[in-house]
């Protein structure tokens, strides 16, 4: 029969059989009320050397069994008569390797009868469970940490802190060097974690290189405290160093690192366990540090081979404001199929070439092609003066290439004369430039021809248009009139509404237009999809700054 | 700061700005930046400049466009200047200044063309020498978590004036945080006590530039990413799917409100497709207003809205009242939603009240 486990509550009978406990396979011991041992069975005889009747509980039994025994006599209410239940606390202690439970129950004449369960197996698994609990919610926190950022100095800052706060006192992540320095975080545990740059060998310390190589896979490393090189101590990190380990952080096929773990003197080594758990942690940061190292290479990349397919920032040129603005259709990425430059004339009396066009197509295809539209348009800039020309060889260009794809633009060449600024103006199957007068009229610019690289001829017609001081000229792209939208939610901006808007821009200057069709068209799309959208507005200045003392007081005016 | 700090009274201030406002009201962006730069000469303190002139005038701006006393054109002509203007400050030589360890990304939300209270922040915080990533008018939020992965920001500092915005604005607040970077929102969308912005999460708040850089000079804690917290934990009312259905519906509600219209008023059905428009337009915003107050679960935002239109209105010589049909029709088309209906009839009992103390005969319509 297995004593009562749960229960300290006993029911005493009449005449306890003391023979029938004799044989129990639990340890029994029964002491009185003055601490003075009356019986043991054989399994107590075999588990404490010297318990025997007659002996004193303090002297033979562990001490928090003699305690608890004293305690229970002098505090525990003594039942009056047998059959009378009296309640007494069960108690936790160690004997020897193993841990047990002692129950008592109450026996004759004040006597208390110990029963002892061993519970060391129970112990060991609930220590395990709560340990891998831990550990486990710590991975799954040390996971949504890792797995939010893909920028590297936020990574390692994550992990140096999250490794100093479970894994060690503090801990140290060393990335592998970019040029001659090694982004460095450091971290002591219930500190923010701070990053340097650092310039020393990475060999000087055992397993670091091999470490930071990435391959072939190494183990972690105990290394000698003393070995260690100043710039590892953490700052804030006080106190000799009991054991440091180096352990690499496995990177998807690129290096991501190292982690070197440091403990204080006084703490224990690392278990088994903890050195396994370590490498857990270690390969989730290696994973997400090598992910957030491939995504910063990736963009930078991306950046590079992006930099010249940009719409460029436009400004004055010899006397003309130029403003461009420019939506592409697709959020993720800042570029797509419609295009402007503005090619200054070499000298105020040379005319500026603005070219806006639009390839067949959006995001990254379409913007390939409007890179090679701009090159060769920008190597045509010297025959500038004869569009016609331009068209026919940029037409060919665009045949002969691999591309299918065919594009509309148009071609401004724009030269200021006294306050006037002169356009003539070139359309290849694009929408027609709008002209913005001073009393807020709106003109269409009769300019129209074929689109360039459809067919083998292309017949373009061009014209001319002044602009008074105060007066825009707009080019922009079908983006614009095509935004879908509006209060009734499925209506065209369309040309007339962008001529409206254009009329209330009468006299500002070309950014304000610019912003203000941009504002509208974005309006009225609300939140739906839309094509590429660009804008270059060409503007006569209202006022011209004829002299100025130092650069930035008020000078004359001719208006 | 080791610009030369020059005490600038509050008499000298006014006299700046009512040269500026001259200046800009005329259009004449060299007289704006002259006004600016002679200031500068004249030892007054950069920062100054940028919040006690320059903010103040364009805030005029805005008030005066609402009275009516300026075109859209001169608005917009306005912006442009401020805008050059504050690049000329930014070159000025008494604007040099020592740099301080620290990145920040100041950003307005997507579709927010109210670029320059975010401009003003991030030149200030330029000329305490941070590191400044300005990234400019309607950034859509993947480009702003592009930026925040590649460029490493400690915090961003996200602008909205128009509270329409607030659903975005929320996304991109929880897209920073969800990359560990702490969001301080600023500007008007966020109410003038920041209540949307410690509604939806944001970091910190704070009312104006030279709050926010002390903010961010004190430190805003990162986000714990530990947690997993999602959108939908600071909202729960969203359960519901109310601002769902009223926001997809846009159009619908619009042109069904407009058709009963019609009905009531026959007077409409001598509209231009112009002046109709503009009825419509002006019903879209109210439905946008009602569906940012369902996404809220604010009261307030839509009575505030109307108390505005009803101004705006005012000084157009349109009626005020004539909102109050609208609200009529879109309680009906909504009866089934109880949010909504709630939010409508709280909005109509505040504009009756306002039109009653302004005079005007409330209730039912002309």
């Amino acid at each position: 029969m297995a004593p009562p486990k749960e229960s300290s509550t006993t029911i005493i009978h009449e005449q306890p059989a003391s023979g029938a406990w004799v044989a129990a396979p639990y340890p029994v011991v029964v002491a009185d009320g003055s601490g003075t041992v009356v019986e043991v069975n054989a399994a107590a005889a075999f588990l404490m050397d010297g318990v025997v009747p007659g002996a004193g509980m303090t002297d033979v039994a562990p001490s928090w069994l003699a305690e608890a025994h004293a305690d229970a006599v002098v505090g525990g209410a003594v039942p009056r008569s047998p059959g009378e239940a009296g309640v007494l606390p069960s108690v936790r202690g160690h004997i020897g390797d193993h841990s047990f439970e002692a129950h008592p129950s109450w026996g004759r004449d004040g006597q208390v009868v110990w029963w002892l369960v061993d519970d060391t197996g129970q112990r060991l698994a609930e220590a395990a469970l709560s340990t891998e609990r831990e550990r486990a919610t710590f991975l799954a926190e040390a996971s949504n940490v890792l797995m939010a950022s893909l920028n590297t100095e936020r990574c390692m800052l994550a992990t140096a802190r999250l490794a100093a706060r479970y894994l060690a006192d503090a801990a140290v992540v060393v990335a592998p060097a970019s040029g001659r320095t090694m982004p460095v975080a450091h971290a002591v545990a219930g500190q923010e974690a701070t990053r340097a740059l650092v310039a020393d060998d990475p060999s000087l310390v055992p397993g670091l290189s091999e470490a930071l190589q990435g391959f072939p896979p190494v183990p972690s490393r105990w290394i000698d405290p003393v070995t260690l090189p100043g710039w590892m101590l953490p700052e804030g990190f006080t106190g000799p160093i009991g054991s440091v380990a180096v352990t690499p952080l496995p990177g998807h096929g690129v290096p991501a690192g190292a982690l070197i773990l440091l403990r204080s003197n006084g703490r224990a080594e690392f278990s088994e366990s903890e050195e396994l758990f370590a490498r857990q942690f270690a390969a989730r940061a290696g994973a997400a540090l090598s992910a957030a190292r491939l995504y910063a290479e990736q963009s930078d990349i991306t950046r590079t081979l992006m930099r010249d397919l940009l719409p460029p920032d436009l400004h004055r040129v010899n006397g003309v404001e130029f403003a461009g603005g420019y939506q592409p259709a697709g959020a993720r990425e800042p570029v797509g199929g419609d295009f402007y430059d503005v090619h200054p004339g070499g000298t105020e009396s040379e005319p500026s070439l603005v070219v806006l066009g639009d390839v067949c197509g959006k995001g990254l295809d379409a913007a390939v092609l409007t890179g090679k539209i701009r090159n060769t348009v920008q190597a045509l800039t010297p025959m500038a003066d004869d569009h016609q020309k331009m068209l026919r060889l940029l037409n060919g260009a665009l045949l002969n290439s691999h591309h299918t794809r065919f594009a509309t633009l148009v071609l401004a060449s724009v030269l200021r004369t006294e306050s006037q600024v002169r356009l003539r103006l070139t359309s290849a199957g694009h929408p027609a430039p709008l002209v913005v007068r001073n009393d807020g009229r709106v003109e269409e610019a009769a300019t129209h021809g074929t689109l360039v690289g459809a067919l083998p001829h292309v017949e373009a017609r061009s014209v001319e248009v002044h602009l008074q001081p105060g007066e825009t000229c707009l080019l922009y792209t079908d983006g614009v009139t095509e935004a879908r939208g509006g209060p009734l939610g499925n209506e065209l901006f369309g040309e007339e509404r962008l001529a409206r808007a254009l009329s209330g821009c009468a006299g500002l200057p070309g950014a304000a237009v610019v912003e203000r069709i941009q504002m509208l068209a974005s309006q009225w799309l609300r939140d739906g999809r839309h094509d590429d959208m660009a804008l270059v507005a060409i503007t006569a200045p209202r006022t011209t700054h004829l002299s100025a003392v130092n650069g930035h007081t008020r000078g004359r005016y001719t208006a | 700061m080791n610009t030369p700090v020059m005490t600038t009274g509050t008499d000298d201030c006014e006299a700046l700005r009512d040269q500026l406002w001259a200046a800009v009201t005329d259009r004449d962006e060299h007289a704006a930046a002259g006004v600016v730069l002679a200031a500068l000469d004249a030892g007054t303190d950069a920062e100054t400049v940028l919040l006690d002139v320059i903010a103040p005038v364009q805030a005029k701006v805005g008030t005066e466009w609402a009275a009516n006393r300026l075109t859209v054109a001169q608005e917009h002509a306005a912006s442009a200047i401020a805008e050059r203007v504050i690049a000329a400050l930014a070159r000025h030589p008494s604007t040099r200044r020592v740099p301080r360890p620290g990145r920040i990304t100041v950003a307005c939300v997507d579709k927010e063309w109210h670029v320059l209270p975010a401009r003003l922040l991030a030149e200030v915080l330029t000329l305490r020498g941070w590191g400044v990533d300005f990234l400019g008018a309607q950034v859509p939020t993947p480009h702003l978590i592009a930026h925040l992965h590649t460029s490493g920001a400690e915090t961003v500092a996200l602008s909205s004036s128009l509270c329409t915005r607030l659903p975005t604005a929320h996304a991109a607040i929880t897209a920073c945080q969800a990359v560990g970077v702490p969001v301080l929102a600023g500007g008007a969308a966020f109410g003038p006590d920041g209540r949307y912005a410690r509604l939806l999460g944001a970091n910190a708040w704070a009312p104006d530039a030279r709050t926010a850089v002390r903010l961010l000079a004190d430190g805003i804690p990162a986000p714990d990413l530990a947690i997993g917290r999602t959108q939908v934990d600071d909202l729960p009312h969203l359960a519901d799917q109310e601002y769902t259905y009223v926001a997809r519906s846009q159009g619908q509600l619009v042109r069904e409100v407009l058709t009963q219209l019609e009905q009531r008023f026959p007077a409409m059905n001598a509209y231009t497709s112009q002046q109709r428009e503009h009825t419509a337009e002006d019903i879209a915003h109210i439905v946008d207003h009602l569906a940012v107050g369902l996404y809220t679960d604010d009261d307030d935002l839509l009575p505030t809205f109307l108390d505005w239109t009803a101004g705006i209105l005012t000084a157009r010589s349109v009626p005020a009242r004539s909102i109050l049909p609208v609200l009529d029709v879109l309680a009906a088309e909504l009866q089934d939603f109880p949010r909504s209906v709630r939010l409508l009839d709280h909005a109509r009992l505040a504009l009756d009240a306002t039109l009653a103390s302004a005079g005007h005969n409330s209730g039912a319509p002309a």
